[in-house]
């Protein structure tokens, strides 16, 4: 042909400039859908942060204390400095806890005995009584926790000073997260279905919506290369999921106090590695579908509720039977989920995720050859 | 004659047992109008896609502007423009960013891009549309920018499949006064239609029936073949020992 050899790969650049133009016009234009995709992070971080997490906060409790004593007094304060508790009153008459949760006032009692701080000091044991409203059972359990922690707490701090420990009540604890936080296991759940979602979802419809539409067959037509339709398509949406997880940590950061305890770059590389995952399948799922509606269902269907089920943030894969379980090893979100829990929450480096990291990278490759693979030139 | 810049010698497109396209043969000049007919389900379509490259044939050769169908299609893109029957433009972006955009894949330098579609939006009139979206334009100026898209890199030959569907008879004429131009510089026009009106305004006419060429010659000579008065006549003539169903 008349081209200069050397011109031929500027041109290729500016034939993918013009392509991905027009994508990000395709994306910037339906503000419907792009309010939706910027949106839906926030909102699901807002409602998993404060509305469906499995703490309860401010539980209006009465302290009978018959010690009125130095340790009594510290427990106390420690139980109305946390979040979970709200001393209604403190009374010394026991009749009137009875009445009190007749009534629905309270949900706990705590009754301190006499000499708690003497039994404390001399025998190294003592009891206090916990009444609570086992009504809703998961609520009394849960605020049991938070008393056992208080005190626990309340022990480990004393016992610092003394050579005999003290011994309250058995112990449990709780890794990772001492406040006993409900949000943070949802942040990086919420981060995998958004990304699922987005990359997904919106990179199979605007593929298949071009063969729809039959711009498809004009595209591969053209001397335009087929893979760089792909490329450009993913493009956007890679950085649109960017936005995405950066929104996301923010909100956690600023919003719901739950800091990035690893490293950021480590992060964002992390969560890069699993938005190329999520397109790989997105294309997968368009070369394999024609219609939209099609697109949309399996995406939805196939790809994210998988992902809700198996991807052990909402429920334990531990408590699966194995043949779940083994399913749950395929669902990348699981990885990605596992991945990002470590660096967020647990603050670890790449040396203790490279596993993981590395399964994410073999599936994510998986995907991209299978899906480039079946990417027709020729439409027949 | 001038030389055949399509070529076709027994070109068939088999799909399993169910011969879409069978042995076609023919030859198309440089500059000429060819009508491409044929009821539904004749094989136009599978025809004109392998033509493009789309579509791989079974059996059969076919050049396309002296390029082979098989081992050249890189060369043959570059050298055709194509036009779908399912309307070809992206609805959401407008007419400028439409132009820009088939204009810049297809590797025009942005001064072309600037005179082309300077030189394109005042032929057909739309100084005062082009920031609209396309979804907002009529049919008929769709498929008129359309064609106008199609052609904007002065292909060697541009296909056109059912260009017109779904417009009236005055709109299908403005639209042929575009092809009558693009044909007069030389653009050879390869058209599947399916209205007669239509079919008279090609040069030469091939007639498709069961995926078999059953007649290949100008619109008067196949009247006077058949012993008709329209074009209508001439197809339903030959269309009637059709056995495939309407698919």
């Amino acid at each position: 042909m008349e081209e200069v050899p050397h011109l031929q790969s500027s041109k290729n650049h500016s034939q993918f400039l013009a392509f991905l133009r027009k994508e990000f016009r395709h994306v910037l234009r339906d503000r419907k859908t792009l309010l939706i995709l910027f949106g839906l992070p926030i909102v699901q971080i807002l409602i998993f942060g404060f509305a469906l997490t499995n703490e309860v906060k401010n539980s209006k409790i009465i302290i009978v204390d018959y010690a009125r004593d130095a340790a009594s007094q510290q427990i106390t304060n420690k139980i109305d400095a946390s979040n979970y508790f709200e001393i209604e009153k403190s009374i010394i008459d026991y009749k009137q806890i009875d009445a009190a949760f007749k009534k629905g006032e309270i949900k706990m009692a705590i009754v301190f005995p006499e000499n708690f701080n003497e039994e404390l000091l001399h025998t190294n044991a003592t009891q206090l009584q916990v009444i609570v409203d086992a009504s809703d059972p998961n609520t009394a359990n849960t605020l049991t926790n938070y008393i056992t922690s208080i005190l626990y707490d309340y022990e480990a701090a004393q016992n610092k000073t003394l050579s005999i420990p003290y011994r309250i009540i058995p112990e449990t604890k709780f890794l990772y997260n001492p406040q006993l936080k409900g949000a943070p296991n949802f942040v990086p759940g919420v981060m995998a279905l958004v990304l699922m979602l987005v990359c997904v979802m919106m990179t199979a419809i605007s593929i298949v919506k071009e063969k729809e539409t039959g711009t498809m067959e004009i595209l591969l037509v053209s001397p335009f290369r087929p893979i760089l339709v792909i490329f450009s398509k993913a493009v956007p949406y890679l950085l649109l999921s960017l936005i995405n997880v950066t929104i996301i940590i923010l909100l956690s950061v600023f919003v719901l106090d739950i800091p990035v305890n690893g490293s950021v770059i480590l992060l964002f590389a992390e969560s890069t590695l699993f938005i190329i995952t999520c397109l790989s399948l997105g294309i997968l799922i368009s070369i394999k579908t024609n219609s939209q509606q099609i697109a949309m269902l399996i995406s939805l269907m196939g790809m994210l509720l998988p992902t809700i089920l198996f991807s052990g943030f909402m429920f334990p894969i531990e408590n699966m039977p194995w043949p779940l379980q083994m399913i749950s090893n395929a669902i990348p979100a699981k990885w990605y989920y596992i991945i990002v829990k470590s660096i967020m929450i647990k603050g670890l480096g790449f040396l203790s995720v490279w596993k993981e990291t590395l399964v994410l990278f073999g599936i994510t490759l998986f995907f991209l050859i299978v899906s480039l693979k079946s990417f027709k030139i020729r439409l027949a | 004659m001038e030389e055949g810049v399509i070529k076709t010698d027994k070109l068939t497109k088999k799909f399993g047992d169910f011969v879409a396209a069978d042995s076609l043969s023919f030859e198309v000049g440089k500059g000429e109008i060819f009508g491409f007919l044929g009821a539904n389900g004749a094989g136009k379509t599978t025809a004109m896609r392998m033509l493009c490259g789309l579509s791989k044939p079974s059996s059969g050769k076919a050049t396309i502007a002296g390029f082979d169908v098989y081992k050249q299609t890189e060369q043959i893109k570059k050298n055709i423009g194509y036009m779908s029957q399912k309307f070809s433009l992206y609805e959401d972006l407008t007419v400028t960013e439409n132009i820009r955009f088939f204009a810049g894949i297809y590797g025009l330098t942005d001064q072309q891009i600037k005179t082309k579609s300077e030189a394109l939006i005042d032929r057909l009139g739309l100084q005062n549309e082009t920031k609209k979206l396309v979804a907002d334009l009529p049919l008929g100026w769709k498929q008129k920018l359309s064609f106008s898209v199609a052609v904007i890199h002065q292909p060697k030959i541009v296909f056109l499949d059912e260009p017109t569907g779904g417009v009236d008879p005055v709109t299908r004429r403005q639209f042929w006064e575009l092809i009558y131009e693009q044909a007069e510089k030389g653009m050879t026009i390869f058209v599947t239609t399916h209205y007669m009106d239509e079919a008279e305004y090609c040069k030469r006419i091939s007639i498709m029936v069961d995926g078999k060429i059953e007649a290949l010659d100008t619109p008067h000579n196949l009247k006077e073949h058949y012993n008709a008065k329209s074009m209508d006549e001439v197809f339903l003539q030959l269309a009637r020992s059709a056995k495939r169903s309407d698919s």
